[in-house]
């Protein structure tokens, strides 16, 4: 099955959570990445992501292929929202399991960094006061004109 | 004149006023289609501040354009 997907509702952790477990690992290590009220100091009422899928979803496995090769990992798995978010919502869940603890630590570090950076995710986000905008976290040495520039 | 798909997403969906559209074009790259679908659509970013894939793969931009491609140029990504 796919290790990584794109969801538009909610996700049911506790079937993603079990579906990791297994006898021969004794680490498991989460990741939840939640809509934060503020950002950059302005005050955040909700946001919208959306996802190009197939990439997203090709590029995702080859970053959990990259952590199983660099960490020995037992599995992975990573779930992004798309849709309206609201604050305090789960944009991302990612959970990594392992014989022990310290690869989980730090292949569910790689992951998170590298899911921030590669996977063609865009966030718009809506203010309490003024207009909405799309956020730029990665890529290109230049930023977007048409948002605030990070401080 | 090869005809190609360009889907559009965050600011370049909204610059361009649709999510996709497929087109003929004479365009020798990838680089080349970009910057005639930027006069046509006003689009804001320039290709250093972009990226491009083709039939989901990232690709370079000076690959040529290939009938039936489906080409997306992807904006500064902000996922997690």
């Amino acid at each position: 099955m796919s290790r990584v997907s794109i969801a538009a509702q909610p996700v049911d952790t506790n079937t993603l959570r079990r579906e990791l477990q297994r006898p021969g690992c004794g680490g498991f290590c989460v990741f939840e990445g939640w809509v934060r009220e503020t950002n950059e100091g302005r005050e955040v009422s909700g946001l919208d992501y959306e996802a190009y899928n197939e990439l997203a979803i090709s590029e995702g496995e080859r970053i959990i292929d990259e952590a199983v090769q660099r960490f020995g990992i037992a599995d992975a798995r990573c779930v992004h929202r798309v849709g309206s978010l609201a604050v305090g919502d789960t944009a991302v869940w990612i959970g990594v399991v392992s014989p022990h603890r310290d690869e989980a630590f730090r292949a569910c570090r790689y992951i998170i960094d590298q899911v921030k950076m590669r996977l063609p995710i865009w966030k718009k986000e809506h203010y309490l006061v003024g207009e909405s905008s799309w956020v730029a976290c990665s890529h290109g040495p230049a930023d977007d004109h048409d948002h605030a520039h990070h401080g | 004149m090869t005809s190609v798909t360009v889907e559009y997403f965050a600011q370049l969906r909204e610059q361009a006023g649709q999510g996709r559209e497929t087109i003929s074009s004479a365009a020798e790259s990838l680089a080349a289609l970009y910057a005639e679908l930027r006069e046509r659509h006003g689009f804001r970013l320039d290709t250093a501040q972009l990226k491009v894939a083709v039939n989901a793969q990232f690709r370079d931009w000076q690959q040529p354009l290939a009938e039936g491609d489906v080409i997306v140029f992807i904006p500064p990504v902000a996922g997690g």
